[in-house]
């Protein structure tokens, strides 16, 4: 493609334009750097840096295995050998992967060996057939939901990498709410996802007041509060006047009484729950949230240009604390969608990863709703094949987080991806529509 | 060095932003090329300096082909440009940005600063560029960061250069500095090609004017062509430079500003006690050099910057410490001096802009919700009435020209019920055709008995539009005149000049009387008070 996309608008003289649209991408700050990552992403560069990731994931688990390596050592004797180990490998892995996120046909052999569907059913075998997509499911539920809490602040100018001191700040709530009081079943549940949405919001309000008043840049203020949160948890975890379990020295909380629990949606067989609900119904608000009301309109706004939104009345620094309340209550529920649907208890490990990953999803979908359900779906099924596809082909689980790593590093760098595959820069305009029509559109 | 365009012809898609054109630059002579945003001068001056290749046509250099691959052979070829936004690195010194367009580096490659140095000590001096080879570009203010471009341009043996749009960004004094060094460099021989679409400074400079339109040349002049006759050619109808208006119908005081004392950025009082009312029906213009509490003024009648003394009421009601919501309610229209950074969200399509100040009221808002249907017909409604150019409401407003997204900005502001409008610099950077449209539409708003503040650096703006001229110097007002004032005494007024009575203590009332008070030892006394 040598031929210049054609120019719509007779007024307008390309080549500057591009230049212009350039210089002002042009990234500054860390914030300024996924904006631009963002920015120049489009869905077609998406997906290819999906596939460049694959291929590399792909050639490090072949390189990476001992028998692969083995019949490399003799190459020259048996060259046809060596590829073809190199593939069995490789392929194998992605099949494992697969088997263990989606679906597994062994399991539907397997259940067409039962002698009758009742037996079949109550046996569990049913229950296998789904269960890749169950376990897909619960691992992407936090994903997505801590990916929203990254995405909506970006909508609105505003990185937030306190994704984990939220996540720990809902999670003592719904834990505490969970093992502590009695309530009837339904009750009870509401209580503690309510208490994790108001735990990780306090802590989000607390980032952008802090902002909003200081004018103390948000990445640092909660880049440090996930500090103050991990030790405040350590802390309430090893005392027995806090949330430490009597009569043991393990840091960990009582478990959650069972009312507490995200109702199962599958049978007792799966663990697919109720929070992936919340998580989706959670993308659907804050897409509704961001295009449809004033509130959206008001964070866009001032995400794109903070200086004329102030012009035109909004109030941007209540705006900050109210983006980053909301944000925080979103990493909240993905607190409570492991604590109330997975885990049944509290320890010092329970907020894992998901601080980071939310960046990495967020990024992966581009800042908008639909896209961080995609990207959450995407890494949550990985996380998902991953010990199957260990067992099966003895690839270390680790490779997945290599991938992950591999699927940032091309999404991040738009410019590579176009280099490999020739393609021309999208023009400022075309993606600055797909930008602002967002999810659907 | 004669350079010669022939049949120049530019296509992108279907646009063909170069058709044909033919021009040729004498040595040592001033080419002006005039034309409206989107004419296709920049094309064509890319295609000269080698940033895009022409379709059809060819570039002679002294009577022989050249073929301009990269930027590298043009500059080879001896061409150099001088950009509209600067190419400089603004923590290098003038020395090292100036080092960094020389292609040939000293023994075993090193930099030869010392040399360096001495040649801008030396262009600077036999072209009257005086630049100080060691301060850090980023210190210097625009118009000599422009002189740096131009010795980079010189220092690689430039005998053509393009300057693009220079003054867009330069004050008037500026403006005049340019000039001189321009006539400078003609008078060495180099020839200039001065890109533009201002009519007075073509006329002033240029030797020859080359008319573009829709990429093709319209019509080639050499001064003193007359203002009217450029502005046809360049627009392709007959164009009222002059506004047309009738005598003003003054009503009640609307806007009352009085005593405003503003704190700038990095303290003093950039706006120092400075009064003036504005009646029905009336449009004030208040003139003064850029960076004399202009900015300021505007921003805290905005409520943007807060009030350290003094009061703003709008018709009896008092607004000085209130929030900018709350002016926009109370009926403040506003368009601001820097429309990309203050009026408009570029990535924001040109609908959801056009209520950027009402998308949370009736139609526009439904409780918390957007009622996009009534956005989008506002939208359609408000592009059809102003005659704003964009494919559709959907477009993000930062793809349009200046000019449409000024229209925007005053569609959306003069849409809201309003009862006074403060405009600041609102003809910046457009070309003719969107001068004369604003102009029109903001004395329209006057005759609909609005109470209009148009600020602006421009005296033929002031002298176009204001029914009463206010000057302003540091943050006060020198004196109010009426619009048939000659340019010289407010030229005295802006410069600090007292006011004609002479009498210290002497105030300017905002209607025009004058007043002397003689406890006053000194009109600054506010200042310690």
């Amino acid at each position: 493609m040598t031929t210049p996309p054609p120019a719509t608008q007779p007024s307008a003289t390309p080549p500057p334009t591009a230049t212009e649209d350039a210089r002002q991408r042009q990234p500054r700050a860390f914030g300024d750097l996924l904006r631009a990552a963002i920015q120049e992403n489009t869905f077609t560069i998406t997906v290819l840096a999906l596939f460049s990731a694959a291929v590399i994931g792909g050639l490090l688990t072949a390189f990476t295995n001992t028998t692969v390596l083995h019949a490399w050592g003799g190459f020259f004797s048996a060259p046809g050998n060596a590829i073809a180990q190199a593939w069995d490998v490789a392929a194998g892995t992605y099949v494992a992967l697969f088997e263990g996120s989606v679906f597994n046909p062994h399991t539907v052999s397997a259940l067409f060996q039962q002698a009758s569907l009742s037996t079949a059913v109550h046996d569990g075998y049913l229950s296998a057939v789904f269960n890749p997509l169950s376990e897909t499911a619960v691992q992407a539920t936090p994903l997505i939901l801590t990916g929203l809490a990254v995405a909506l602040p970006y909508q609105a100018g505003l990185f937030n990498i306190g994704g984990q001191s939220q996540f720990i700040g809902g999670a003592i709530m719904c834990a505490w709410l969970g093992y502590a009081y009695n309530m009837p079943f339904f009750v009870h549940v509401v209580v503690c996802v309510i208490g994790a949405f108001a735990g990780g919001a306090a802590l989000g309000w607390l980032a952008g007041e802090i902002k909003a008043r200081t004018g103390a840049h948000e990445v640092i203020v909660t880049i440090m509060l996930n500090y103050v949160m991990l030790y405040f948890l350590a802390y309430v975890l090893s005392s027995h006047s806090m949330l430490q379990a009597p009569n043991g020295t393990n840091a960990i909380t009582p478990p959650i009484t069972s009312n507490a629990h995200l109702p199962l949606l599958a049978g007792t067989h799966l663990r697919i729950n109720a929070g992936f609900l919340i998580a989706l119904a959670a993308a659907v608000a804050v897409w509704w949230l961001l295009n449809r009301t004033t509130t959206g309109f008001e964070f866009r706004s001032i995400g794109a240009n903070a200086s004329a939104s102030r012009v035109a009345g909004m109030n941007v620094e209540r705006n900050w604390a109210l983006v980053m309340t909301i944000a925080g209550g979103l990493a909240g529920l993905a607190a409570a969608s492991v604590i109330l649907g997975t885990d049944f208890t509290l320890n010092p490990q329970s907020y894992g990863t998901y601080g980071i990953d939310a960046i990495t999803v967020a990024l992966l979908g581009l800042g908008r709703p639909g896209g961080v359900v995609a990207a959450g779906l995407l890494f949550g099924a990985l996380h998902a094949g991953s010990p199957g596809m260990q067992t099966a082909t003895g690839t270390p689980v680790q490779i997945v987080q290599v991938l992950q790593a591999l699927i940032v590093l091309f999404v991040a760098a738009p410019p590579l991806v176009r280099t490999i595959y020739r393609i021309r820069a999208a023009r400022a305009r075309g993606v600055s529509t797909s930008m602002s029509k967002g999810w659907g559109a | 060095m004669e350079l010669e365009l022939r049949g120049i012809t530019k296509r992108y898609g279907p646009l063909v932003a170069n058709d044909g054109i033919s021009l040729s630059v004498a040595p040592g002579q001033v080419h002006a090329l005039l034309g409206e945003n989107g004419a296709g001068k920049t094309t064509l001056m890319n295609v000269l300096y080698g940033l895009t290749q022409p379709d059809e046509g060819e570039i002679l250099t002294g009577g022989k082909p050249a073929k301009f691959g990269s930027p590298r052979d043009a500059i080879a070829a001896g061409i150099g440009m001088v950009h509209q936004h600067f190419m400089l690195v603004p923590v290098f010194t003038v020395a090292e940005n100036v080092t960094l367009g020389i292609a040939e580096a000293g023994r075993a490659g090193l930099l030869d600063r010392r040399k360096t140095r001495r040649d801008v000590a030396e262009l600077s001096h036999r072209y009257g560029l005086e630049v100080d080879p060691d301060a850090l570009v980023e210190d210097l203010p625009v118009g000599i960061q422009q002189r740096v471009e131009i010795i980079k341009a010189l220092v690689r043996r430039a005998n053509v250069l393009i300057l693009d749009e220079p003054t867009a960004v330069l004050t008037p004094a500026e403006t005049e500095e340019l000039f001189r060094i321009i006539r400078q460099l003609t008078g060495g021989g180099t020839s200039v090609i001065f890109i533009s679409h201002k009519l007075k400074e073509v006329q002033t400079i240029a030797d020859k004017i080359t008319v573009l339109r829709r990429g093709k040349v319209v019509g080639q002049r050499t001064p003193p062509a007359t203002e009217d006759d450029l502005a046809s050619l360049m627009v392709g109808r007959d164009v009222q430079l002059q506004v047309s208006k009738d005598p003003a119908q003054l009503g009640h005081v609307v806007l009352d500003v009085a005593g405003l004392m503003v704190r700038g950025e990095h303290g003093g009082m950039p706006v120092n006690g400075l009064s003036f009312q504005v009646r029905s029906g009336e449009i004030l213009g208040i003139a003064g050099v850029q960076g004399n509490g202009q900015t300021e003024l505007c921003e805290a009648l905005m409520g943007l910057r807060p009030t350290a003394a003094g009061a703003v009421t709008l018709n009896g009601r008092n607004l000085t410490h209130a929030s900018p919501r709350t002016r926009l309610r109370a009926g403040v229209a506003y368009v601001p001096e820097d429309r990309r950074e203050d009026g408009l969200v570029g990535p924001f399509t040109v609908a959801e802009n056009l209520v950027l100040d009402m998308y949370d009221r009736p139609p526009y808002a439904a409780g918390i919700n957007l009622n996009l249907p009534a956005i989008r017909a506002n939208a359609m409604e408000r592009i059809q009435e102003f005659d704003i150019r964009t494919d559709s409401p959907g477009s993000p407003a930062g793809t349009l020209s200046g000019g449409n997204q000024q229209k925007v900005i005053l569609a959306r502001e003069v849409g809201r019920e309003h009862k006074v409008l403060i405009a600041s610099q609102p003809t910046r950077g457009l070309d003719v055709g969107s001068i004369e449209f604003v102009h029109r539409r903001i004395v329209e708003q006057r005759d609909h008995g609005v109470a209009v503040v148009i600020v602006s650096s421009e005296l033929d703006e002031i002298y176009a539009l204001a029914d009463r001229i206010a000057v302003m110097y540091e943050g006060k007002i020198t004196g109010f005149r009426d619009p048939d004032v000659p340019a010289a005494e407010l030229g005295r007024l802006m410069a600090g000049g007292a006011d004609s009575t002479g009498v210290p203590g002497a105030i300017v009332e905002p209607d025009g009387s004058i007043t002397v008070d003689i406890t006053a030892p000194a009109p600054d006394s506010q200042e310690e008070a």
